[in-house]
């Protein structure tokens, strides 16, 4: 008892040091994971799977945000306004290209096997070939190695929150993270689409008696999934580099994320994403940094084996 | 025949043909880097190649070809005549073919066992008799250990690789091949390797598949997945337990001491080849009893419908896992034979990319028919070594993974039912078209 109890207080006590610088890198990675997992969230509710190439789209927002800083940033490193302008421009390519690799795989691996009334296990196996043929066919044209993308700005400490820094990095992922998941709640909740969406998730032969066009639905909710899954995969390849394989992990938290926060809700998967990021952050302190996935995997299992339905419950088809 | 195609032309899937070739001719092409990221794109299609030797062009003008010829077919394909569509009785009513008598079946089966015994003194290549052992036996085993829960349960998993790197290090460490001390503490030969490894392998299966098997069949996708990585993040981190990243020490070969008979299977692949094949025969013996014993059938019950088949008292969850246990099992041996073969484990040589493949041979060969598996696993696995050992202009052996993710969709688009379709499973996947039954849903299970 006295080894662990020892042990366990030198650890709360770097946790109470640590915490806040922690947290607020935490609540970052959150953030994305929370990009990421409202897209597998929608395309489970509109077609109860999961959606295996969504990794491969993260990944294209990725390579497609690394093009566009390339292309626009010269040798010196931009600020002010420029960064704004170059921030906003590489969320917007991030988003649309992922949005296109989604429509892409959608119409190729998804829609053949709709028309077709395929069984779901099809689906899970020609998703998953999809992502193989996109990230592999990712290493060949690009390289088979990570590369750091140029930065828009100069990294520094913005301000400090109970003497922990928080950097312009964290800061931007957390104003971009806020815009798009308020956006994203109100078009589910207000607009004809999100009605779409919602009336599609809650019962798809009704909503195509009803008028509601449902191949157009599905198109549109892989198109908004996918705009968040590639932003977000601008983002995190502006911290952490691009490389052909960067999908795999992410996604594999940002499902997770999903999973803890009630798959199929909306609100539960960005909740389910800050609640991960935080955790995974913090369990810094108990465990090596090698095994920070493990950490992941082992929310994921527990979730699964304790609460399958998620902190806020699976909520298909109701309002945000 | 030109007059079909010339009534029939349609520019959107004029389009659609050259969209197909061109991303064939991307996936053939030269790689590109971030440096020049359109350079394998554009060398895709303005490269000078040759193919086959026939003759030198640059490379768009024969993909153009192909793409007028792939639409011309395309054409010739869809105004074929309205088909027969007998829809639920059609699929009900498959007859049994001429292969699938019995007589018939005894006989190609002795025709392949002989084939495959004196196929190592056909092939003298070394590069094709390790490739027959390393590549084809033990890729065999593996697809026909996946066959029992892809083809049999109806589960996917996606991380079947841990169970190989189970039974791999499992060999080491009784072989004292490892840091920590070797079981009972003394070296044992790798035979006695065995039972241990399928032994630990099965209970990981279950213990990874008891509380996922309770839920949707994709959840146990992405937790099989899940696992498949932490395995290789383990290897790669307990130094003290695995040797890490720098691998293990030399495990022994196999030998046999039994009495006066002493025999020590070398570096020379031969034997290694007749004992993987003897240990192929043996598997797929058990699986054939299996699939059509009182397990198989419960297996085929619960994939086409759970609800019906709880209700006649079969317990979805004991024969799930029970399917995947079984198809760890076979993995951990496999990971034995390979562990004993090759001398030395890599937390390297255990990634995804092993998992899909070994999914891949088992959805070409046709899910829950083990000669399609079987026969998947030569075609795809010869292929593969066949693209290792000549490769064509601007192949990397990485571009493998592209082709399989490609061919996975494809099959699932056009073939599901695979290659040489298991009777049952195609009549599932016609019945569930048809919008009867519920097989391979993935959706039931105990919904949350």
């Amino acid at each position: 008892m006295g080894g662990f109890g020892h042990y366990l207080l030198s650890h709360l006590d770097t946790m109470r040091r640590e915490f806040w610088f922690l947290f607020v890198g935490g609540v970052a990675n959150g953030f994305l994971y929370g990009m990421v997992a409202v897209g597998y969230t929608l395309v489970y509710g509109v077609l109860r799977l999961i959606n295996f190439a969504h990794s491969e789209i993260f990944m294209s927002g990725g390579f497609a945000g690394y093009f566009v800083m390339k292309a626009m940033i010269g040798p010196t490193v931009p600020s002010g306004f420029a960064t704004v302008y170059l921030i906003v421009i590489g969320i917007v390519v991030g988003g649309v290209v992922g949005a296109a690799i989604a429509t892409l795989v959608e119409r190729v691996a998804y829609r053949p096997l709709r028309r077709r009334h395929a069984p779901a296990l099809a689906y899970l196996i020609s998703a998953i070939g999809a992502s193989y043929f996109l990230f592999n066919l990712a290493g060949k044209e690009f390289g088979r190695y990570s590369i750091s993308v140029p930065q828009p700005y100069v990294n520094h400490t913005v301000f400090t929150i109970f003497g922990a820094p928080v950097q312009l990095y964290y800061l931007v992922i957390l104003i971009a993270g806020v815009i798009m998941f308020v956006g994203l709640d109100r078009i589910v909740a207000k607009t004809k689409l999100g009605r779409g969406i919602r009336a599609v998730a809650q019962d798809a032969e009704t909503a195509s008696l009803m008028g509601v066009n449902i191949d157009r639905t599905i198109a549109m909710t892989f198109i908004v999934g996918g705009a968040l899954g590639g932003a977000a995969g601008f983002l995190f390849g502006l911290g952490t580099g691009v490389v052909f394989t960067m999908g795999f992990t992410p996604a594999l938290k940002a499902f997770t994320a999903a999973v803890l926060g009630g798959i199929g809700n909306l609100r539960g998967a960005m909740i389910g994403g800050l609640l991960l990021g935080v955790v995974e952050s913090l369990s810094v302190v108990f465990v090596q940094a090698a095994y920070i996935d493990v950490v992941a995997f082992g929310i994921l299992v527990a979730v699964l084996l304790i609460r399958p339905t998620g902190i806020l419950g699976e909520r298909l088809g109701r309002a945000a | 025949m030109m007059m079909t195609i010339f009534q029939n032309l349609s520019v959107r899937r004029f389009l659609s043909s050259v969209a197909v070739v061109a991303v064939i001719a991307v996936m053939t092409g030269p790689a590109g880097s971030t440096e020049a990221p359109t350079a394998g794109f554009t060398g895709s299609f303005s490269e000078k190649s040759s193919f086959f030797g026939l003759f030198e062009t640059i490379r768009w003008v024969p993909f153009l070809f192909i793409a007028v010829v792939f639409f011309a077919v395309w054409t010739l394909w869809l105004s074929r005549g309205e088909q027969l569509k007998g829809g639920v009785s059609k699929a009900l009513a498959a007859p049994r073919s001429a292969t699938q008598r019995r007589p018939v079946r005894w006989g190609i089966t002795l025709v392949f066992l002989f084939v495959a015994i004196i196929l190592p003194h056909v092939i003298s290549d070394p590069f094709w008799q390790a490739a027959m052992v390393e590549q084809i036996g033990v890729y065999i085993l593996l697809a026909i250990g996946l066959n029992v829960v892809v083809g049999f349960a109806g589960l996917l998993d996606l991380g079947f690789v841990a169970f190989y790197a189970i039974g791999a290090y499992t060999t080491a460490w009784v072989t004292g091949a490892l840091p920590t001390p070797p079981l009972f503490g003394i070296h044992m030969d790798p035979f006695f390797a065995i039972p241990i490894a399928i032994l630990i392998a099965m209970l990981a299966g279950i213990i990874l598949g008891a509380p996922t098997l309770r839920l949707r069949g994709d959840y146990l996708a992405i937790v099989t997945l899940g696992f498949g990585e932490i395995i290789t993040i383990f290897a790669n981190n307990l130094y003290g337990i695995t040797g890490g990243s720098q691998g293990t020490a030399v495990i022994p070969h196999f030998s046999l001491h039994l009495g006066p008979i002493k025999y020590l299977w070398g570096l020379t692949p031969v034997p290694y080849y007749y004992l993987t094949l003897v240990f192929v025969v043996l598997f797929l013996a058990a699986f054939s009893l299996l699939e059509h014993s009182r397990v198989g059938r419960a297996w085929t019950a619960i994939r086409e419908d759970e609800v019906a088949a709880e209700s006649v008292g079969i317990n979805p969850l004991k024969y799930k896992v029970m399917a995947f246990a079984i198809g760890a099992s076979t993995a951990g041996f496999a990971g034995v034979v390979t562990a004993s073969q090759s001398n030395n484990i890599f937390p390297s040589s255990f990634t995804l990319q092993f998992s899909i493949n070994i999914l891949v041979l088992v959805i070409f060969g046709g899910m829950g028919s083990i000669v399609g598996v079987v026969l998947g696993a030569i075609v795809i696995q010869t292929g593969s070594m066949f693209l290792l050992h000549s490769p064509p202009a601007g192949y990397q052996p990485s571009d493998l993974y592209i082709y399989l993710g490609a061919l996975l969709m494809v099959m699932m688009i056009f073939r599901p039912a695979g290659l040489i379709p298991s009777r049952r499973r195609r009549r599932e996947i016609r019945l569930s078209e048809a919008g009867e039954g519920h097989a391979d849903e993935v959706l039931t299970g105990e919904q949350p």
